[in-house]
């Protein structure tokens, strides 16, 4: 079985793993990185959407060997120690998680496209298809507006 | 009021986290019971069964004798409150209004009461069941009547240790004031406090008094979800348990005929692999490899349960099934109407887990359950274990709708353990979730509404529907409590829970819902409002129907018949703020729709672009609530938020189609289930002054949005909907089975 070397989190780590084997089972079952949660498999509840190279992408449809050498951020790896992302804080701020399973993945979306776009305009945000069952969509919008505002 | 009822606390039952001194449960709830007024000028309707004795009535009648034990309050020596709460949190934001009754009662800071979710607690009887909107109603007696009782001890025991009457001492921000303004902190007399014997006077304030409650506050474990710190079922180590999934079978029901597994053993980090009664369990190292090793498998199937019908089929055995009006529209104007409803799925984003570690002697099950009492009793049953060595974790839950009432990923955990001889972690991939897990039953409804001189006579509604699971302990619920039911005759149980929940809140006459139910060997279960956001729905859009064929706006309408000046409130403020009636461009259009239940009320008011009408999406949402007494303004608009985001998708595009046994949605990329993209980009919530006891708030959103939402459909396009979801087309390519 093949090893890989990445950054998760900002920190080297290496894994033995398949190199099919997707990138959301080597966080969570192999490294213990519990953030990115399963919600489809298929890439498209995007409940495990995380960053490579600060760019959206859904683990569970991320083979490891694609991610060999680089680096992934997930939810836990947002914030700089006990200071928030301003995404973080705006979905404080609003009180967007009802149950919250999908919540990272909604966070990481966001900050992915405040990332190359700090003008966010309805339809950009409309462009976010991650699901939220608790239907916290209009929270969601609000924060992402409030964040933009804060980073701009 | 005295607490004269004091019990100490049986010994922990789980690991004790830190140093607990002061704990004890206390007093009872009251049960009242009101029969609203009617309004006059219209023909009056009699109160209905659920106006006099409403489900969640029910459920606090069966709770009563336990609610002296519901709340388990526990002040640590740091000062932090802790209440172990029997019921489920699944996003409803229960723990944290909970935690706001605690601080209110003892004076705290909100940040230092934890709310922890009881283990299933069999001496609770019928008092630890989720469900109903009930949660609130139930819990704001016993816990504000513990958390006082509390005080009082805490007081008590500053007196002693003082040497002041009690008489003189006040609370705040987690400490006893002394006369003199010291403040002593409650961590520094908990201990004194657990030792004090008798009865302590304890009167929870009075609202007037409130100064937390009824104040917008932000759940109390937001901080953990946004940083990925918070853990579900799935993300907690419990030793030895290694993800688990199930290969399952091609229709509904269906049990494993032969299977042949040596492809898959043969795989890497595979390391156990068996037949359990609903497929296949494969262990492995991690969740990837097990699926691997699942899809693998070589399995041939018995037939499933209901492998010949599809959706053709059930809806004519609904049709054939809704019972006949009593009023033939004969001399009298009327208005007739049916409407028919697909199945729906649960989908919470979690899918169906559980961790299970079976053991000869004993088991211990962690998993989001509603129902945990009926879970251990039917999961001791299923392994053969006495239930008193079955030990049922609670987990906070990745959503729910109604899902966790039941408890099939916790069974199915525990006999995979059994059968394997080691502790599991399951997981149900979502393709068998959508296709396995439970669902809203599909049904058919006919309305009849005949009017004469300006005034409604008879309304009828004749409810069809695929049988609905209760066996998650409402049977017990009913039973216990079957001589205070409002209801008369051999009714079934769920002819009992349709008609105390359902009511039309209209002077309509003579009024008769009745619900008739078709047995299908699937998996159903109650979905965010039960039988409410279909019947009520549809007697929505009916009233839309009735007030144009008499001539009136739906508004002015509504307002004429509703039954009480509350609910025309509501209406009001939602015609107010939404500006009823504005002009909009071609193809957009408005809608109302009205709800009352769980001693609750909305209206609900959207606007829709309905221009093409195959792509509709709601722009806009103006809603107003009545919960009586609100606890958590902001949890609560959250609630009616998801209720909208329920409304809009079932009534527009999320259904599940039943084909040959089974769903044909697999996935949120078939099941479509709302986006970002399909919500509005306007949502205002106005929560109306509290006037009196808590009511439900967390179905209370969906029923009338979904009246809203058709009547908007029906109003921008002339075309008025008839089946739900409207746009249900199979726009995808199914899964194979």
């Amino acid at each position: 079985m093949p090893t890989y070397t990445m950054i998760v989190n900002g920190k080297p780590v290496s894994v033995e793993a398949p190199a099919d084997m997707a990138l959301l089972w080597v966080l969570r079952d192999k490294l213990g990185v519990r953030g990115p949660k399963f919600g489809c498999g298929i890439g498209v509840c995007r409940a495990c959407t995380s960053h490579l190279n600060g760019a959206e992408i859904q683990p569970c449809v991320t083979p490891v060997a694609e991610c060999a050498g680089q680096s992934v951020t997930t939810i836990e790896g947002l914030a700089s120690g006990d200071d928030l992302h301003p995404v973080q804080e705006a979905w404080l701020e609003q009180d967007v998680a009802q149950c919250g399973y999908c919540q990272p993945g909604q966070i990481m979306a966001a900050a992915a496209l405040l990332r190359t776009k700090r003008e966010i305009s309805d339809e950009d945000i409309d462009r976010i298809a991650n699901v939220c069952r608790c239907g916290t969509y209009f929270r969601i919008r609000q924060a992402i507006k409030s964040a933009a505002a804060k980073m701009s | 009021m005295t607490c004269d009822n004091e019990v100490p606390v049986p010994e922990a039952r789980v690991p004790v986290r830190r140093r607990q001194f002061l704990t004890f449960l206390v007093a009872a709830p009251v049960l009242t019971v009101a029969v609203p007024g009617t309004a006059e000028a219209v023909i009056p309707t009699l109160p209905q069964p659920a106006e006099i004795l409403d489900l969640g009535d029910i459920l606090i009648l069966a709770g009563t004798p336990t609610a002296g034990a519901l709340a388990v309050l526990s002040v640590g020596e740091d000062g932090v409150v802790t209440l172990e709460l029997p019921r489920a949190e699944v996003g409803q934001g229960i723990t944290t209004a909970c935690a706001m009754l605690v601080a209110e009662e003892l004076d705290l800071p909100l940040d230092q009461v934890r709310v922890t979710l009881a283990d299933a607690r069999p001496e609770l009887l019928m008092n630890q069941l989720t469900g109903g909107s009930n949660t609130m109603r139930s819990v704001y007696g016993p816990v504000r009547q513990a958390a006082a009782a509390a005080r009082a001890r805490l007081l008590a025991a500053a007196s002693k240790q003082y040497g002041v009457a009690a008489d003189r001492l006040s609370t705040k921000d987690g400490a006893v004031i002394l006369p003199d303004g010291r403040p002593i902190l409650y961590g520094l007399l908990t201990s004194a406090a657990a030792q004090l014997t008798g009865v302590f006077a304890a009167q929870p304030k009075p609202a007037s008094e409130h100064r937390l409650i009824g104040t917008p506050q932000s759940r109390i474990d937001a901080r953990a979800m946004v940083t990925g710190q918070f853990r579900y079922t799935l993300d907690q180590d419990v030793p030895g348990a290694m993800p688990t999934v199930v290969r399952r079978p091609p229709t509904i029901n269906g049990s494993v005929k032969s299977v042949d597994s040596t492809a898959a053993k043969a795989m890497p980090g595979v390391l156990a692999i068996g037949v359990v009664p609903t497929g296949v369990a494969v262990v492995a190292e991690t969740f990837g490899q097990a699926m691997a090793a699942r899809d693998a498998l070589k399995v041939t199937w018995n037939a499933g349960t209901i492998d010949a019908l599809s959706d053709k089929e059930i809806r004519a055995k609904l049709q054939a099934a809704a019972l006949p009006f009593i009023v033939p529209p004969l001399l009298t104007q009327h208005v007739d109407m049916e409407f028919d409803f697909a199945f729906v799925s649960h989908a919470p984003m979690e899918t169906n887990s559980a961790i299970a570690d079976v053991r000869d002697d004993r088991a211990e099950i962690w998993a989001g359950l509603k129902s945990p009492i009926v879970a251990r009793q039917t999961i001791a049953a299923a392994i053969g274990l006495p239930e008193s060595a079955v030990t049922v974790h609670v987990m906070q839950g990745g959503g729910s709708f109604g899902r966790r009432l039941f408890f099939d990923a916790a069974i199915e955990a525990a006999q995979i353990s059994k059968a394997l001889r080691r502790p599991v972690k399951l997981m149900w991939d979502r393709k068998d979730d959508m296709r396995h897990g439970r669902a809203r039953a599909a049904s058919h409804h006919k309305l009849r509404a005949t009017f004469a001189l300006g005034n409604v006579l008879t309304f009828e509604h004749r409810v069809a529907s695929v049988e609905t699971d209760f066996r998650h302990g409402l049977g017990e619920v009913l039973t216990a409590t079957a001589a205070s039911l409002p209801v008369a005759g051999n009714l079934s149980f769920a002819q009992t829970v349709f008609l105390t929940t359902c009511k039309v809140p209209y002077n309509f006459g003579v009024v008769t819902s009745l619900l008739n139910e078709v047995p299908l060997r699937m998996h159903t279960g109650s979905w965010r409002s039960v039988y409410s956001a279909n019947t009520r729905g549809a007697e929505e859009i009916l009233v839309d129907q009735l007030a144009k064929k008499m001539g009136k706006d739906p508004v002015a309408f509504r307002r004429e018949y509703l039954k009480t000046a509350r609910q025309r409130a509501v209406l009001d403020k939602v015609v107010a703020e939404g500006e009823w009636g504005r002009t909009m461009p071609k193809g957009f259009a408005q809608g109302v729709g009205f709800h009352d239940e769980y001693k609750s009320c909305t209206a609900c008011l959207v606007e829709i672009d309905a221009r093409d009408p195959q792509n509709p999406r709601v722009v806009k949402a103006v809603i107003a609530v009545d919960v009586g007494r609100p606890i958590n303004p902001r949890g609560l608009e959250a609630q009616i938020l998801g209720g909208l985001t329920d409304a809009i998708s079932t009534t527009l595009r999320a259904g599940l189609h039943i084909d040959k046994g089974l769903p044909l949605e697999g996935s949120y990329s078939q099941f479509h289930y709302a986006r970002q993209k399909d919500a509005p980009k306007d949502v205002r919530i106005f929560v109306m002054p509290a006037t009196g006891e808590p009511g439900g708030a967390g179905e209370l959103g969906v029923p009338a949005a979904v009246g809203a939402i058709a009547n908007a459909y029906a109003r921008a396009t002339g075309v008025v909907p008839r089946s739900f979801p409207i746009i249900f087309p199979v726009d995808f390519e199914p899964f194979p089975r």
